[in-house]
């Protein structure tokens, strides 16, 4: 799309982190007091800035609705965004995130959930002849910039919760010792210059995906310009926006695997490539060729799950920390192995993955 | 009193000459090329005739015992903010002559140099920089046209690209020789340009000339080119580089052709350009066969199928006002490549009324065709050279931070080996045996010190290119390409901002 005006002319906070992960392959329901508890071993790691959650398998009675996680300063602000689902989709329940007042947590914006399906063909007011998933993204987009509310969890049977504060109180606040899930994600965040907005909180999520991230992204400003031309507008001002974005067009509209999609993240370098047997040398200098503006170059640790899998990904040279863990079932991605050895003291195996190289835990089924 | 012409006692430069240094060697006579040092008899000494000497610094630089110094002609008029001394040499040229006023090189006026505006960013803390000694900086660039996607096979062996790409060249700089032309520089240094090329691994232009037979070994890093004077295209021409380049426009002269003055044909231009010898060789200033865009759209495709589609097809425009608009349909046309020439390019003769005055800065026409291309979503189709008074690595890199895939450079390339951009290219008289094929002063230049020299600078600056990109922390050019992130401008208006895509520095 055209770029909109003074599009280069944006802020973007600068943040240092801490990233928790962990799945149960066998989809064995963890307790949200454990990645709570993980992120606490890192409390240092962030500044009270933002912290945030993702869990898998939360909605198991809804698991075949989009759960829309609403957030907004107004009521009004949130009545207009209700106007605008109502119009987008069926709305089968409606109802505020359940929260607890914390001390620690001020100001904190109305939070609101709606579980929905998609209107189909000619019942859409607009994008009639999209697919299912184009379309719920579009409507997502067309919220967060029409309306004061801004859409920050929208997938089926997952749901983020995050906001300004340190990670354990954002989870007092939304009450997460009462989720259950599968796999859950967790993220501290230390950013160095903050609009103070709940949105920017990590994780960041569309659809099913959601993602945290320890890094900064220098390859941003690219970044962000190639998704402008793929109809991805950024307006989070953050980073990490932009490999949400490119799982989305990398994975659901290119079809490429996570795998490739971890490539395009951090492909090997040149030295690599040329010595691969020809075919592998053909294929990486295509990726690298087409998917270069898509490279994300700087330090980072990602923490990324679809629902089926948990992908931890270290930039190409191992600018972030970024370990891993077995535990019978359990498989723990982390920053620190303290914050793993304190939820989990048994470990089967530990390790640092290599610089680029993605490590993909799937469900079992 | 004898009568001198007005314009004789208007000259630029005078010659000081140490006469306790000097000793008469004579050096200086035979290095000039234009006559300004002679041997006087009566006197038994050297003296010069000042209004002869037109800067270059040939004699100063051989003159063993130091004795010479070129000087700018101090003498003043009247001081007037309207009437700048040039202005008012020029008229006393032309009443005298009657003529177009030519020059050789870029543009020396002073229109705003946006580089030196734009500033650019380093790691602090939050992210750290990399040192390109310890770890990989990659600054490999492939020039030609890209799908928007891929697909691929996962075999147990890894991954295979199933999506047919289409040729590119690869550069292991982003940085290649621009088109100079076999006539406009003489023979020695178009070895140069291809062996420095391929001893780099990136890419020299031949220019509108033609190819010499014996260069036909360095064609896989030569772009041919092909201009509206046609000179030395034919079909192994065509099939002799990695590129074939369109010249539709000159960043120093849009809108005109050239001219190489028959003086400079000698057997070996004549074989190469296809003219006879002595006889003029003209380049019309369109195309004349192309009128319009859906002309040069066949054009591209007619020099595709000569060439089997096995390379990329690239067009050259100069930076005009509607830039943006044109390389969109260069783009849409089936360009493979689109090249934009700045106004402070090079030229080896142009009408300095042109040179100064028709076109737009690099810069400028830079961001707003990278722009466009991107709005349009076809940035994908086609990559983009940017040329036109590429100074030192910086320029460079803020080139591909703005969008530029690469960089050709020419004046940059002849300053390596000795240019001392004196502007009188058009003469055929270089004393430093480059824009001239007269023999006794193209064997100033040796092809192999020629190329060694350039080659060393695309190196210098390739070392600089990966400190400034480790600085910014990043490791890889496809990262910095289009980041325009990571400039920051000062002294600009917001309009200027806006067409740059930069935010004002301190934000
Ligand atoms: S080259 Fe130098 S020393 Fe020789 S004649 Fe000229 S000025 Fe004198
Ligand atoms: S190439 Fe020769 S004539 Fe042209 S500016 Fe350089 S020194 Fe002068």
């Amino acid at each position: 799309m055209k770029a909109p005006e003074r599009y280069y002319d944006f802020q973007k906070d600068i943040s240092g982190c801490g990233v928790f992960g962990v799945i149960n392959t066998k989809r064995e329901l963890i307790p949200g007091s454990m990645p709570i508890q993980a992120m606490c071993t890192m409390h240092d790691r962030g500044n009270g800035l933002g912290g945030g959650f993702a869990a898998y398998g939360i909605y198991p009675d809804h698991a075949d609705k989009y759960a829309f996680h609403i957030m907004c300063e107004t009521q009004e602000g949130l009545d207009s965004a209700e106007e605008l689902i109502k119009k987008f989709f069926v709305i089968h329940e409606s109802q505020p995130i359940p929260t607890k007042p914390t001390l620690a947590i001020k100001n904190p914006p109305i939070v609101w959930r709606f579980f929905l399906s998609a209107k189909q063909g000619g019942d859409r007011p607009k994008w009639r002849t999209n697919d299912e998933k184009d379309y719920v993204v579009n409507v997502i987009m067309h919220i967060n910039k029409k309306t004061p509310a801004f859409v920050f969890s929208s997938g089926k049977n997952m749901g983020a919760f995050k906001g300004v504060g340190f990670p354990e109180d954002i989870a007092e606040f939304f009450r997460l010792d009462e989720y259950q899930g599968y796999i859950w994600t967790g993220h501290n965040r230390f950013p160095t210059n903050t609009p103070g907005w709940w949105g920017g909180a990590h994780p960041f999520t569309l659809l099913d995906w959601s993602i945290v991230h320890n890094g900064e992204i220098s390859s941003y400003g690219i970044n962000r310009r190639y998704l402008c031309e793929h109809d991805y507008e950024c307006t989070l001002m953050t980073d990490t926006e932009v490999v949400a974005y490119e799982i989305d067009m990398l994975i659901r509209k290119h079809g490429l695997s996570l795998r490739m999609a971890s490539w395009v993240f951090a492909p090997p370098f040149w030295d690599e490539i040329d010595r691969m047997p020809e075919e592998q040398r053909k294929a990486f200098e295509a990726l690298r060729m087409v998917y270069g503006p898509a490279l994300l170059n700087g330090p980072f640790a990602i923490l990324v799950s679809d629902g089926t899998c948990l992908m931890g990904l270290n930039d190409r040279i191992k600018l972030r920390p970024l370990i891993v863990a077995e535990s019978g079932s359990n498989v723990f991605m982390s920053s620190e192995e303290s914050s793993i050895r304190d939820v989990c003291r048994e470990l089967d195996t530990v390790w640092a993955p290599k610089a680029g190289e993605p490590v993909i835990v799937k469900l079992e089924d | 009193m004898a009568f001198a012409p007005i314009n004789k006692n208007y000259h630029d430069f005078f010659v000081v000459r140490d006469k306790d240094a000097c000793i008469n060697c004579q050096v200086c006579v035979r290095q000039c090329s234009y006559g300004v040092h002679f041997w006087d008899e009566a006197r038994q000494c050297v003296r010069h005739d000042n209004t002869k000497c037109i800067g270059c610094h040939r004699c100063e630089a051989l003159c063993p015992t130091q004795a010479l110094l070129i000087q700018e002609k101090p003498s003043n008029f009247k001081a007037n903010a309207l009437w700048r001394p040039v202005f008012i040499k020029n008229i006393y040229k032309q009443a005298d002559t009657g003529g177009v006023l030519l020059s050789g090189m870029g543009s020396p006026a002073d229109i705003p140099v946006y580089w030196d505006n734009l500033l650019l960013d380093a790691s602090q803390v939050t992210n750290p920089s990399i040192d390109p000694l310890r770890e990989p900086m990659e600054l490999r660039t492939f020039l030609g046209s890209k799908p928007t996607r891929l697909e691929f096979e996962e075999t147990p062996e890894g991954p295979r690209v199933k999506t047919k790409l289409k040729p590119n060249i690869a550069l292991n700089f982003p940085i290649m020789f621009s088109a100079m032309s076999f006539g406009s520089i003489n023979f020695n240094l178009h070895i140069a340009m291809a062996r420095a090329a391929s001893e780099l691994g990136t890419y020299y232009n031949t220019g509108e000339g033609g190819l010499h037979q014996s260069l036909y070994k360095y064609g896989k890093n030569t772009i041919v080119q092909v201009a509206s004077g046609r000179f030395g295209v034919h079909r192994d021409y065509l099939n002799a580089g990695a590129a074939i380049e369109i010249k539709i426009g000159q960043g120093a002269k849009p809108g005109i052709g050239g001219h190489l003055p028959g003086e400079k044909i000698n057997a070996k231009v004549s074989e190469t350009r296809m003219v006879p010898i002595g006889s003029d060789a003209i380049s019309p200033a369109p195309h004349h066969d192309i009128y319009s865009i859906e002309d040069l759209h066949q054009l591209i495709y007619a020099l595709k199928e000569a060439s089997e589609y096995k390379v990329p097809v690239s067009v050259k425009i100069a930076a005009v006002h509607n830039v943006a608009a044109i390389a969109s349909g260069v783009v849409r046309a089936g360009a493979d490549i689109v090249a934009i020439d700045g106004m402070r390019g090079g030229t080896g003769a142009a009408p300095a009324m042109i040179r100064d005055n028709v076109g737009i800065p690099i810069e400028l026409a830079l961001a707003s065709v990278d722009q466009r291309l991107r709005d349009e979503g076809i940035r994908n189709n086609a990559s983009i050279v940017a040329a036109g008074g590429t100074r030192c690595s910086a320029d460079v890199v803020k080139a591909i931070a703005l969008g530029a895939d690469a960089v050709y450079i020419g004046t940059a390339a002849l300053l390596a080996v000795g240019c001392t951009l004196c502007a009188r290219c058009y003469t055929g008289k270089c004393p430093w045996g480059i824009a001239t094929n007269d023999p006794y002063l193209a064997k100033r230049q040796n092809p192999d010190i020629a190329a060694k020299k350039m080659a060393n600078l695309m190196k210098a600056w390739a070392h600089e290119i990966e400190e400034m990109l480790g600085g910014m922390g990043l490791n890889s050019i496809e990262s910095l390409r289009g980041n325009r992130d990571k400039l920051r401008a000062v002294g600009l208006n917001q309009i200027e901002l806006d067409t740059l895509g930069v935010k004002a520095a301190g934000r």
